[in-house]
Formats: structure tokens, C-alpha cells, sequence
């Protein structure tokens, strides 16, 4: 292990009662990377990043460390400056009773930060929506103007990695496209580590640098999104959805 | 002509007035083939349930002619519908978890619909259920006809639906977004089934989805829907020569694995597209 890893996983298991969802997975991720984890529904990617995330307190076992240090189920407050999630559906993540004010004052309030004002004012600057709609709830905001607000919410606390569960699959496609330039704008300016799930091997390879390949609770292979593209996947469920990609993916 | 829909104009009461969702679709389906792709809002599932009269009693629906085989929508009622309705016109939906009775076996649902189109015997119904298993490649369709719909995986509950669908012998099927929360893999089987089950039994097909990429391998014409309005219809191998700039649009902002862009391109909106000046041919 270098020092310079952001995210080190060390045969991760995973276990619902007699179901195995996780199978020992190990994959590391270098400071300012973006890894993908890629596979169908039940393949335990989701499950990958709700351990990484904090929010499985219960059935975890194996290794898992932040920037060098190892953390337990359950997370201090320190944690969720330095790691942040941004959730799947903005229509279910966005508390529908707060206005956009109150989503973005609660991180700050819960952490002791001060200078509010001017960090959710620079909050909304950065994912590009108008300061007037500051005060405005959830149901008066568009899918991609509340994923927008969901991502600024993840990054209001300054975190340094940010941990993304399907970011764009409740979107239309236009509304995805905007997302991703952001998301990639983002990650730039700051030097942020992605991790992304996601079934879809375009949006990893426009997100990632490498990805890890799920199956039945199995990393089963992983690769560089460059070698992906150029088709030197050696694991036939990862050439089978490079497959169905690319078949599918020009009209 | 299957489905002759003209100048079809919904809307529903709003604060500010009545909010015009569908203004003013005019599209016709044969026996073939047909996408109608757009993005949420387009007003594409509405013009789907329009034709089969199930939209809420809020809505107000006028069009210049909207027909199913002959038969005129606007004017035909309820039980004249419940004739044309699964009999007639086939429609299967979205997530089979929501379609599906949880507390009755899936060969039951399929049996029951055979026999309320049918009639017949319980035996009969059984018999005829395994058979259209079958049809829809179910592997083991002996087994699967007596398991409950929680025991089925999302793929095989989409082939159960299409065995009910298909108890009727329907003439159109009308599928939205029939693969959407459904696995690649499984997507693409999917929808090879429904167009290679289409084109052998001669029926119409209605695809509403909002993957135009993914439509336009199994359709023979893709209908472009934009803020209730029909941007633009082509044949589907014409696709990566679209005209319309909101269709060119749609395809360019699509990340892609094999022609990576630093920055996807936006749809920029040209206020223009709300205009009524198009017809479509």
C-alpha cells in the first residue's frame, strides 16, 4: 500500500443472514482517482459502496481505510468531512419539507461550520444554480436541478472523496449529459477521488479511469477504462457487457 | 391502419390555466413497428393511454381523429373499450413487480386472463398458460407456471406479462418502457422476444421508451416526441442521419464507450419547437 491511496479495500465480505451479497473483494483507489464499480442488479456493487459509505453498521467484515486509516461499522463526525455520497434518485434524497436553504444549512449546522452565507452561496455557484432558487423546495426544482442541489449538498462540508450510487440514472439523457460535465468539472478543480456505481459502461467510461467488474458478489475483473474501450477485457461477463454496449450504443 | 391518431391535443386543469401536455400529435401504425421516444414530459405515455381511454377524468382530450382499427376513441364507450382493451390491444408496462398479483401464482394470472378471452376449462387454461410460457422461452415452463411472483427474477416477470398479453392474441401491443427496469442483458432478450413474437404473429407494435439508441434496433420507425409535440419521424436505419436538431441532440449527449468527448454536448432548446408549424408526413 502507498501512502497516496484514497480508498483501500481489503477482502470486503458482506452478509445478509445466509446470503453472501459481497464475496471478499479487495481494489484500492489512488488520491484523485475515479473507479467505477459496474454489474447488474444484485451483483453487490451497491452493497460495496453502502459499506464505503458507513451506512451498513451491521455485516461487514474485512478492511476498509481512508487515506491510511482503517475505519470501523460505524464512523465519527470527522468521517463525513473527509467522505460524502450522492445518492440515486433526487426525488427521494432531497427532504421534500426543507427548502434548498435548509438542505444545504443542515451539514454545515451538524459539523459546527460558521461562515454559512457565504458556503451556500458559493455551494450554489458551483453545481450553476441561480442564488433565487435558494429558497425554493425541492417540488419547484427540475430532476437535474435537485440532483444538482444533491451534489452540493455532498460537497458543502469540503469533503475529498465523494462516493456516487447510479448519479444519473433517474435523469434524461440531456439532463445526464449537463450532470457529467459537472461532475467532471468538479472533480477536476478540486482534486476529488471518485468512486461510481453504475450499470452503465459509458457513463463509467466517461467518469472513471478504472472499474471493477461485479458478478454475483464477485469482483471478477479489473481494468483500466482504456483497455475496456479498446476491448482487452479478459473476464467473458465484462466482454459480454462491453458487448451489449456497443451493439446497442450506436442507432 | 391500426392506430390512426390526428391532431391529438391533451390537458389537464392547472393553477395558471389548463396545462396543454399532448399539442397536437398526429402519428398512424400499421401492422409493424414503432418507437415513440422522448424525454419525460413529452407527453409520450399520455398519447399511448389516450388511445386506450385510460387517462384520468381530469383530462381533457380532444383530437381530429383518433381511431383504433376504425373504431373511434373519443366517441366509443366503456364497454365498448373493455372490448378493444387486452382483447384487442396489448399492454404491458414498466416494472412487472407492479403488474403482477403478489398473492396469486403467476400461471394462475396468465390462466385467468386466457380464460376470461378464451373461455374453456380450468385444465385447458393450464395447458394453454405452459404453452404460451413456452412461447415466451421460459425454460421450464412445467415449473414456473405454479411459482408465486415474488420467486421470479424482473426478466422472466416481464416474459409472464407477455404471456398475458399474448393470452388475448391481441392484434397491437402497446409496450412503455417494457425494459427499463430491467438488466442489459436481460433488456436486449427482452426486446428481441417482443419484436421476433411481433413480427411472426403480424401484430403492431407501440414502443414507448426514452432509450432512443436501444429502440431504433428493434423498430422499423422511431416517432421523436418533444414537450407534447412530434419533433420528427423516421425510419429507424435513417436515425444517424436525424434532421431535427432536438434528435441529433438527444444522440449527441449520450456519453459513449468507444468515442469518448472530454464534455458531452447540451441540448440547447430552440423555444421554436413549441411552434405548430411541422406536420409530420
Amino acid at each position: 500500500m502507498t501512502t497516496t491511496d484514497a480508498i483501500r479495500v481489503d477482502d470486503l465480505k458482506v452478509r445478509y443472514g445466509d446470503f453472501e451479497a459481497v464475496k471478499g473483494v479487495s481494489f484500492d483507489v489512488p488520491a484523485g482517482g475515479s473507479f467505477g464499480l459496474v454489474g447488474e442488479s444484485g451483483s453487490g456493487k451497491s452493497t460495496i459502496l453502502r459499506a464505503l459509505a458507513g451506512l451498513d453498521r451491521s455485516g461487514w467484515t474485512g478492511g476498509i481505510a481512508f487515506e491510511g486509516r482503517t475505519v470501523a461499522r460505524t464512523r465519527d463526525r470527522a468521517f463525513f468531512r473527509s467522505v460524502q455520497m450522492v445518492f440515486q434518485d433526487p426525488y427521494g434524497s432531497l427532504h421534500p419539507r426543507q427548502t434548498v436553504d435548509r438542505i444545504l444549512c443542515e451539514p454545515l449546522d451538524v459539523h459546527g461550520i460558521a461562515d454559512t452565507e457565504k458556503r451556500i452561496a458559493r455551494g450554489l455557484d458551483e453545481v450553476g444554480i441561480p442564488q433565487a432558487f435558494r429558497f425554493r423546495y425541492p417540488h419547484q426544482l427540475s430532476g437535474g436541478q435537485r440532483q444538482r442541489i444533491a451534489i452540493a449538498r455532498a460537497l458543502i462540508l469540503e469533503p475529498r472523496i465523494l462516493l456516487l450510487d447510479e448519479p444519473t440514472s433517474a435523469l434524461d439523457v440531456s439532463v445526464q449529459a449537463e450532470i457529467l460535465n459537472l461532475l467532471v468539472d468538479l472533480r477536476e478543480e478540486r482534486g476529488l477521488t471518485f468512486v461510481t456505481v453504475t450499470h452503465n459502461l459509458a457513463v463509467v467510461a466517461h467518469l472513471c479511469d478504472r472499474l471493477g467488474v461485479m458478478q454475483a458478489g464477485v469482483m471478477v475483473e479489473q481494468l483500466s477504462v482504456e483497455d475496456l474501450r479498446l476491448g482487452r477485457a479478459r473476464h467473458p461477463h465484462t466482454r459480454e457487457l462491453r458487448a451489449l454496449t456497443v451493439g446497442l450504443e450506436a442507432p | 391502419m391500426l392506430v390512426d391518431i390526428s391532431n391529438l391535443r391533451i390537458s389537464f386543469p392547472g393553477r395558471n390555466g389548463p396545462s396543454r401536455a399532448v399539442r397536437g400529435v398526429s402519428l398512424s401504425i400499421d401492422r409493424e413497428k414503432v418507437a415513440i421516444v422522448g424525454e419525460s414530459g413529452s407527453g409520450k405515455s399520455l398519447t399511448a393511454r389516450a388511445l386506450m381511454k385510460l387517462l384520468p377524468d381530469t383530462a381533457t382530450v380532444e383530437a381530429d381523429r383518433l381511431a383504433f382499427d376504425g373504431t373511434d376513441i373519443l366517441g366509443a364507450d366503456e364497454r365498448a373499450m373493455r372490448r378493444l382493451r387486452g382483447k384487442r390491444m396489448g399492454f404491458i408496462l414498466q416494472d412487472p413487480k407492479f403488474s403482477l398479483n403478489p398473492v396469486q401464482t403467476v400461471g394462475d394470472q396468465v390462466a385467468e386472463a386466457w380464460r376470461l378471452h378464451k373461455g374453456g376449462g380450468k385444465r385447458e387454461a393450464r395447458e394453454a398458460t405452459i404453452d404460451l410460457f413456452a412461447q415466451v422461452k421460459i425454460r421450464d415452463p412445467g415449473k414456473v407456471v405454479d411459482a408465486w411472483p415474488h420467486e421470479v427474477s424482473g426478466g422472466m416477470g416481464q416474459r409472464i406479462m407477455i404471456a398475458m398479453m399474448l393470452a388475448a392474441d391481441p392484434e397491437l401491443l402497446i409496450a412503455d418502457e417494457p425494459t427499463s427496469a430491467l438488466d442489459a442483458t436481460v433488456q436486449a432478450e427482452i426486446l428481441r422476444l417482443v419484436e421476433d413474437l411481433v413480427s411472426r404473429r403480424g401484430m403492431g407494435l407501440m414502443l414507448i421508451s426514452h432509450d432512443l439508441p436501444l429502440v431504433s434496433h428493434f423498430c422499423d420507425r422511431v416517432v421523436v416526441m418533444y414537450a407534447g409535440r412530434v419533433m420528427e419521424t423516421l425510419t429507424a436505419d435513417k436515425l444517424g442521419h436525424a434532421e431535427h436538431p432536438y434528435t441529433r441532440g438527444l444522440l449527441a449527449c449520450l456519453p459513449s464507450l468507444e468515442a469518448p468527448r472530454r464534455r458531452l454536448p447540451t441540448l440547447s432548446r430552440d423555444p421554436a419547437w413549441l411552434e405548430p408549424t411541422r406536420t409530420t408526413p
